[in-house]
């Protein structure tokens, strides 16, 4: 650590060190979920993260948070995603792939608006 | 800029970095980009996350999972499972174990917290995070755009009194410091919290060291000192510790040592331990300690101001009026004088101690009322009994009674019923107490402490405590009463510190509220809390009882005897009226008289 050598400096640090502990609680309104068990890997699960993130990024958008889960037992309707907005319950949605998730992230994430027929039902 | 769904936080403190977070950052990276994840996980250097005793370790985010002992070689492992699949790797975390904080809750409705407003929000061994706080703006505003006669003014004009205990203008006592021509001059904070019971400062000093560090480089600014001490009792050992730690990253930052921010001050700090002797908080003795001399006070004047440590001018504050003084940099006198009555500005903290429902500390606006601390804050009396009386003002303070419970909390209000403000201990007492045996008590504690250089205090705090044992036993003898009032003001009168001539006020301020309950123990022999034990007797009562053996089995003196189903019997010669049979009695058939 360099020393500090004006208010200028020490503005910066605060910056800095806001940031960090912005990382440390960010709780986004939107929790995005992948599947990334082996089956899913093994589905395209790779490509539909990717993609998501792309999504979040070209958007330039915030308060998103993008996690993994493992296998949820649906190995054939991988890649599987779910989308949890707020306080409502977790929505699960099948089989997909990047188009799709343009639409997921759109519709749902963006827009509040689950898309009924990639729902997958269990 | 490119968005990273998870963050990655590796301590790079020294012992971490000396158990390889360099070649683990590496390792991640290299990794990351094999398993082309490099874009979608950043990993950062951070400082402190835990101990570092088992680092590297590192914070992973958005989960908040805590690795620790991660090697290169377990890197591949990790990177596949936690990263790429999402699966916590059970064996390198570090479970949270949920902490109960005891002694701070969440603020009630009545406080307002200044002094205490980071702690438990922020890591005391992490500076950035008290920079992200607005930590040490305060220092860079004063550097910056203020002379130290303007810091003086701000200071005065904020009103802010010494929250050690006597409550002597904090802008003022640096003036007096500022104006002697005397160098080099030296600055004292006084962590030697000894009262019974109250723990405010060692709060402040282990959750926001920095805090009490910056106030102290504006207070140096402001008299022109060159070099600061912070005299901390050796029974905070995790105060020291933090203390250590925050002193040595200001250090790292700048902020202490030569050339502060670029400006042509220069300030640096040291910690000294005192050994736990009650009188080193008081600040002659204090200086003595620091000298290396045995803690014994002096005649003042010289005040401090003018010749302190090493016979030069000395400021001496507490901890917490110290950690009062950015936020009035910052926030401007006028906010802190905003808060409180017309001669007591600001906040002040508070030890709740004793038969209140929620024992800890708390911050008030000052002006408040006993009963809104009590009763709002603290929740009011235990199980529902009545209140009998508070102690505010550690053992040099007064018992106040129930008349006096919509008394405004401020220096002179206190003063003027024979309390005081002192660094801020407050003892709750319920019916059940009896208070001569309070006055008892802290005579013991004074009377201990005292360290002999004086002989009122020497000899009187024996005397009075030769008295009141006596009262206590049931030997008090006529004149006992007239004994204590003359020998406390002796004694106060003529005690060469603080320490002796505080020492009497339990007594006074008992005698003065509850008079009578003296009177019981010498006159009648009779304790009316029931309390004193040579003062009592246990009885069963024939009617209630079932026989049922239970206190004849948990007496430790075998006192009671008597036949299964038929009334038992407390042989009143034996009895050591430990109170053992009363506690287990499932049918209320013991009576206390």
């Amino acid at each position: 650590m360099s020393a500090v050598k004006s208010l200028e400096d020490l503005k910066r640090i605060k910056e800095r060190a806001l940031e960090k502990k912005q990382v440390k609680a960010s709780s986004g309104s939107a929790h995005v979920i992948v599947g990334m068990g082996t089956c899913g890997i093994a589905a395209g699960a790779r490509d539909t993260m990717k993609a998501i993130l792309k999504y979040i990024e070209t958007n330039n958008l915030s308060g998103i948070i993008v996690t993994q889960t493992g296998c949820i037992g649906l190995c054939e309707r991988e890649p599987i995603v779910q989308v949890s907005m707020g306080e409502e319950p977790k929505i699960t949605y099948g089989k997909v792939t990047p188009d799709v998730v343009q639409r997921i992230m759109k519709e749902h994430v963006l827009g509040g608006k689950s898309i009924q027929e990639f729902i997958v039902k269990v | 800029m490119a968005y990273f769904r998870s963050h990655v936080l590796v301590c790079v403190d020294p012992v971490c970095l000396s158990r390889g977070a360099h070649e683990l950052i590496d390792a991640l990276q290299d990794e990351l980009v094999a398993q082309d994840l490099i874009n979608e996980i950043q990993v950062l250097e951070t400082s402190r996350i835990g101990g570092c005793a088992d680092g590297p370790e590192m914070m992973v985010y958005p989960e908040g999972v805590h690795y620790v002992g991660l090697t290169t070689d377990d890197v591949p492992y990790l990177v596949s499972e936690h990263f790429l699949k999402g699966r916590i790797v059970e064996r390198f975390r570090v479970k949270v174990k949920p902490a109960v904080d005891e002694e701070l809750g969440p603020a009630q409705a009545k406080e307002v917290r200044v002094v205490l407003r980071n702690c438990g929000e922020i890591d005391p061994e992490n500076i950035e995070d008290y920079i992200a706080e607005d930590g040490y703006m305060a220092l860079g505003k004063v550097l910056g755009e203020m002379s130290p006669e303007q810091v003086i003014e701000e200071v005065l004009a904020s009103g802010l009194r010494g929250r050690g205990g006597a409550g002597f203008p904090a802008g003022k006592k640096w003036q007096l410091a500022r104006n002697v021509q005397d160098f080099p001059k030296y600055l004292i904070c006084n962590a030697d919290e000894g009262d019974p019971g109250a723990f405010m400062n060692r709060r402040v000093l282990e959750g926001d060291p920095h805090s009490v560090i910056e106030g102290m480089i504006i207070a140096a600014y402001a008299i022109g000192a060159s070099q600061g001490y912070i005299y901390c009792r050796a029974e905070y050992p995790l105060a020291v510790k933090t203390l250590k730690i925050a002193i040595q990253q200001a250090r790292n930052y700048g902020l202490l040592g030569n050339d502060i921010l670029g400006s042509e001050f220069s300030f640096d700090l040291e910690v000294r331990m005192g050994a736990g002797a009650f009188v080193c908080g008081e600040e002659t003795a204090l200086i003595a300690s620091i000298e290396g001399k045995r803690g014994e006070p002096r005649t003042r004047p010289p005040f401090p101001a003018v010749k302190g440590l090493w016979g030069k001018p000395t400021n001496n504050n507490n901890v917490e009026t110290y950690a009062n003084v950015p936020q009035i940099i910052i926030n401007g006198a006028e906010w802190f004088a905003s808060m409180g009555t017309e001669k007591s500005k600001g906040t002040k903290t508070f030890a709740i101690a004793g038969d209140v429902k929620n024992t800890g500390l708390v911050e008030v606006p000052l002006g408040i009322t006993l009963r809104e601390i009590i009763y709002d804050v603290g929740g009011g009396i235990k199980d529902n009994k009545a209140f009998k009386a508070a102690q505010i003002g550690g053992p040099m303070g007064g018992c106040l009674p129930e008349k006096y419970l919509d008394l405004s909390v401020d220096y002179e209000s206190l003063t003027s019923v024979g309390a005081m403000m002192g660094s801020g201990g407050l003892i709750v007492m319920d019916e059940d107490t009896c208070m001569v045996d309070i006055a008892r008590y802290f005579m013991d504690f004074t009377q201990d402490e005292s360290c002999g250089k004086c002989t009122p205090c020497r000899i009187g705090t024996r005397r009075l405590l030769e008295i009141l044992e006596r009262i206590c036993e049931g030997k008090g003898q006529d004149g006992d009463i007239e004994r204590l009032e003359h020998l406390c003001e002796v004694v106060g009168q003529n005690s060469l510190c603080g320490l002796g001539q505080g020492a009497p006020n339990p007594v006074i301020s008992t005698l003065k509220h509850f008079r009578d309950e003296y009177e019981a123990h010498i006159k009648e022999k009779r304790c009316p809390a029931k309390v004193c034990r040579s003062l009592i007797s246990y009885e069963i009562i024939d009617e209630v009882c079932t026989g049922c053996t239970v206190c004849a089995r948990n007496c430790p003196v075998d006192a009671i005897t008597g036949e299964r189903r038929h009334p038992h019997f407390i042989d009143p010669d034996l009895c050591i009226r430990c109170g053992i049979c009363l506690q287990v009695c499932n049918f209320n058939a013991i009576s206390v008289s």
